[in-house]
């Protein structure tokens, strides 16, 4: 690594006092505040937007917070409390939105990891036309989860959506209702979910890919490795940092679902759809229970928490033996 | 994005003009000042002429007109400032689901309309919220009384014996069906009870239509289930309890799973599904609102619209009201007040236009002009027969969580009618209770 110096005034004056002495490094002449000024135009922003919500999002969820009402009474812990008595009345649903955004996140995730791998193994070898089947590939991220959802919940309709039609045509059943009984609805929001975001892991796993030095792949052939073993031995830990990457922003990703089935099935049938962001939405944007809504986002919050610790944990580095 | 520029430009030159006229009059002693024009701050004021001699003033005007009504509107706005120089109107179109979200938020953080259009049942709610103001003194400005308006939708528009809402139509379920099936089973005309409900569905069967009446799990589901579950003598809201769940609610409910049991629906019908398979044609009959019409229109599909066939025993239907309301911050500045009761008042004379958008004006005395030959005349003759839901606030977002949910999973056949209904029920009236508590607080 090479460090580039950077002259300050009295650096000269300096240098002459002492006369020839190995030069120091620049930012330890500056004053400790050189490195808060270059943070300060990112640590505005980030403590605008990030810190002082979660500050007043904290605050929030100790009261009843209806923001139209001019009483706002301190509650202390009540809403968490709420939160983990059976008998309350956000319990239930609150319990069934965390379980559904479960299903969810299970569901997608191991496809959203795997699918996209294979797409960028394929798309990484040349082939004609192989620009065309990227774009093919990462064209439905483009669209907006309103179009994604409408064109969806038009094809899937089990009545008068193509899906059915097609399947039937194929001597297959034709009476699933995708969008209206689970499993199938889960089905049908994973799946869109894989086919909508799919090309934006691939995009990074193809980056990746192209990352992983030619030299690794000539030495391996030369040790006599096949196919499978250049890609368990090479490829593989040569993806290592970014699949740490791609599996925390899928997770989180996936844990946020919202769009889907809000628009798609209306978190229907019954609530079995209706995803924990769903829910906070519903009880702070309608209900005006923003106190409530808040307690709800830092349960979930916590349970991302605790997810990302496991999933670093999963990918630590070994100490090879 | 619906752009004003081009108009608004216009109006505020030729506004200009007038408003310095006004104030060389008013100068000369014999005009009136804005003040006595708009008379005092809270609606209080003397003598409402029916003319704003003010300065130009910008109405915003915020409303969820964004269907096929929506150009009707815009129309009508377009007309009133060609009518009107000095004021100009600023309208922002909204969904109606993000509207009353935003709404609250935007009047709370001082940034909302000055006058707007929303639902009879959410008038208490944001009554209850302070995001709109009473209308009593307006109403009395503008010489609105009962007699121009069936007893049920002005009555609707007061919450805590004050008036929020000034009526600006009336919306209903209805009866749409598709006249060549009904030609080819040899149906002459439509159904009104349930025994020629029924005999229409089997001839309609018998002539091929083999699934001719589509049941919704969602909307409009509830609202169907709400017109039955009058029809059958229930109510759906007491004061302080929900009472949706009953005997006459179950046995609604029930015919309604049943459409679906008896062959004459296909299951798990997905929201939206049943008025696009009646708009192509694969379904003869759907009960769905009449602000449907200019898009049936549109499609040129050979349609024709009845009220509501009564199943049970008492003639009633769902329906809802569009009714303008008026936020502080309109009451709170004496030329807005002032403008925006001439904008109300304007609207409201002019609600004949107002059919044209497929919705039936509130006002009697204009029903006459604007209905004539239109789609929804004949549910015109019926608006005593409607029945809204009860001014208690709140109950929108409890319907959505519970009666809907309940309708849906019944429909669906997830559910048996009465065991849904009863959770339905419970959950709705702890949610009551929730909300009068917050409000009386």
């Amino acid at each position: 690594m090479t460090t580039t110096r950077v002259a300050a005034p009295g650096d000269t004056a300096d240098a002459l006092q002492h006369g020839r002495r190995a030069p120091r490094r620049g930012v330890a002449k500056h004053g400790k505040a050189t490195p808060w000024f270059f943070l300060a135009p990112y640590l505005l922003l980030f403590g605008t937007f990030v810190i002082a919500p979660v500050v007043l999002g904290a605050w929030i969820s100790l009261h009843r917070w209806d923001y139209t009402l001019p009483g706002k009474p301190f509650v202390g812990l009540e809403n968490y409390a709420a939160l983990f008595d059976p008998g309350s009345i956000p319990f239930e649903d609150f319990w069934n939105s965390m379980r559904a955004t479960a299903i969810f996140t299970v569901g997608s995730v191991p496809l959203l990891l795997v699918l996209p791998l294979v797409v960028a193994l394929v798309m990484n070898t040349k082939f004609p036309g192989r620009n065309l089947f990227r774009a093919v590939y990462f064209a439905p991220y483009v669209l907006g989860v309103a179009v994604v959802a409408v064109l969806w919940r038009y094809l899937l309709d089990n009545n008068i959506g193509l899906v059915n039609y097609y399947l039937g045509r194929l001597g297959l059943p034709d009476d699933t209702a995708w969008t209206t009984s689970t499993p199938a609805a889960w089905i049908a929001l994973v799946g869109v979910t894989v086919w909508w975001t799919l090309g934006y892991n691939a995009v990074i796993y193809l980056a990746a890919l192209q990352d992983i030095p030619r030299e690794l792949y000539e030495a391996a052939r030369v040790d006599g490795a096949n196919a499978w073993q250049q890609f368990r031995h090479v490829t593989v830990p040569g993806l290592r940092p970014v699949l740490v990457f791609i599996t925390m922003i899928t997770i989180i990703a996936s844990a946020n679902m919202f769009g889907q089935s809000y628009l798609i099935t209306q978190g229907g049938p019954g609530r079995e759809t209706r995803t924990a962001i769903y829910q906070i939405a519903e009880v702070g944007l309608r209900q005006y229970q923003m106190g409530s809504a808040a307690a709800m986002s830092y349960v979930l919050t916590a349970a991302l928490m605790v997810l990302s610790v496991i999933v670093f944990w999963l990918f630590r580095e070994r100490k090879s033996s | 994005m619906r752009t004003t520029t081009p108009t608004r430009r216009r109006r505020l030159g030729a506004g200009a003009l007038t408003a310095s006229a006004a104030l060389v009059l008013a100068a000369c002693g014999g005009g009136m000042t804005p003040e006595d024009a708009a008379g005092g701050g809270d609606g209080e004021s003397a003598e409402f002429t029916g003319e704003y001699t003010g300065p130009d003033i910008e109405l915003s005007y915020w409303n969820g007109f964004t269907g096929g009504d929506g150009p009707f509107m815009q129309e009508m706005v377009d007309q009133f400032m060609a009518e009107h120089d000095n004021i100009t109107i600023v309208p922002n179109t909204i969904q109606w689901a993000d509207f009353y979200q935003r709404v609250p938020a935007a009047v709370n953080a001082g940034e909302g309309p000055d006058v707007g259009v929303m639902h009879l049942d959410q008038l208490a709610t944001n009554a209850a919220r302070n995001v709109i103001v009473p209308l009593d003194a307006v109403a009395e400005q503008l010489e609105l009384t009962e007699d121009d308006f069936s007893e049920e939708v002005w009555q609707a528009g007061i919450y805590d014996d004050q008036r929020y809402g000034i009526p600006l139509d009336v919306h209903s379920l209805a009866m749409f069906y598709n006249t060549e099936h009904f030609a080819a089973a040899g149906i002459t005309e439509p159904p009104t009870d349930g025994e020629s409900f029924m005999a229409a569905l089997d001839a309609l069967q018998a002539a091929g239509y083999e699934q001719p009446f589509w049941m919704p799990a969602r909307w409009p589901g509830h609202l169907m289930f709400l017109t039955l579950l009058q029809q059958n003598g229930g109510g759906a809201y007491g004061e302080e309890e929900a009472t949706f769940g009953g005997a006459e609610g179950v046995e609604a409910l029930e015919w309604m799973r049943g459409m679906v049991d008896e062959g004459y629906s296909p299951s798990d019908v997905a929201q939206d599904s049943q008025y696009v398979a009646f708009k192509n044609g694969e379904t003869s009959i759907t009960w769905d609102g009449i602000w449907q019409i200019n898009d049936l229109e549109e499609s040129g599909m050979p349609y024709a619209l009845a009220p509501v066939p009564t199943i049970f025993d008492e003639e009633a239907f769902w329906a809802n009201s569009h009714q303008f309301f008026m936020t502080k911050q309109a009451t709170q500045d004496e030329d807005k007040l002032a403008a925006s009761q001439v904008f109300l008042a304007w609207m409201s004379e002019h609600s004949a236009d107002w059919a044209g958008a497929g919705m039936i004006p509130a006002r009697e005395s204009v029903q006459e002009e604007g209905l004539a030959g239109t789609a929804q005349e004949p549910i015109a003759a019926l608006l005593d027969k409607v029945r809204f839901l009860p001014a208690i606030p709140g109950l929108g977002q409890v319907t959505t969580e519970t009666m809907e949910q309940a309708v849906a999973d019944a429909v669906l056949g997830q559910a048996e009618a009465g065991a849904a209904l009863e959770q339905g029920q419970s959950q709705a009236t702890e949610l009551m209770a929730e909300n009068a508590e917050s409000f009386g607080g």
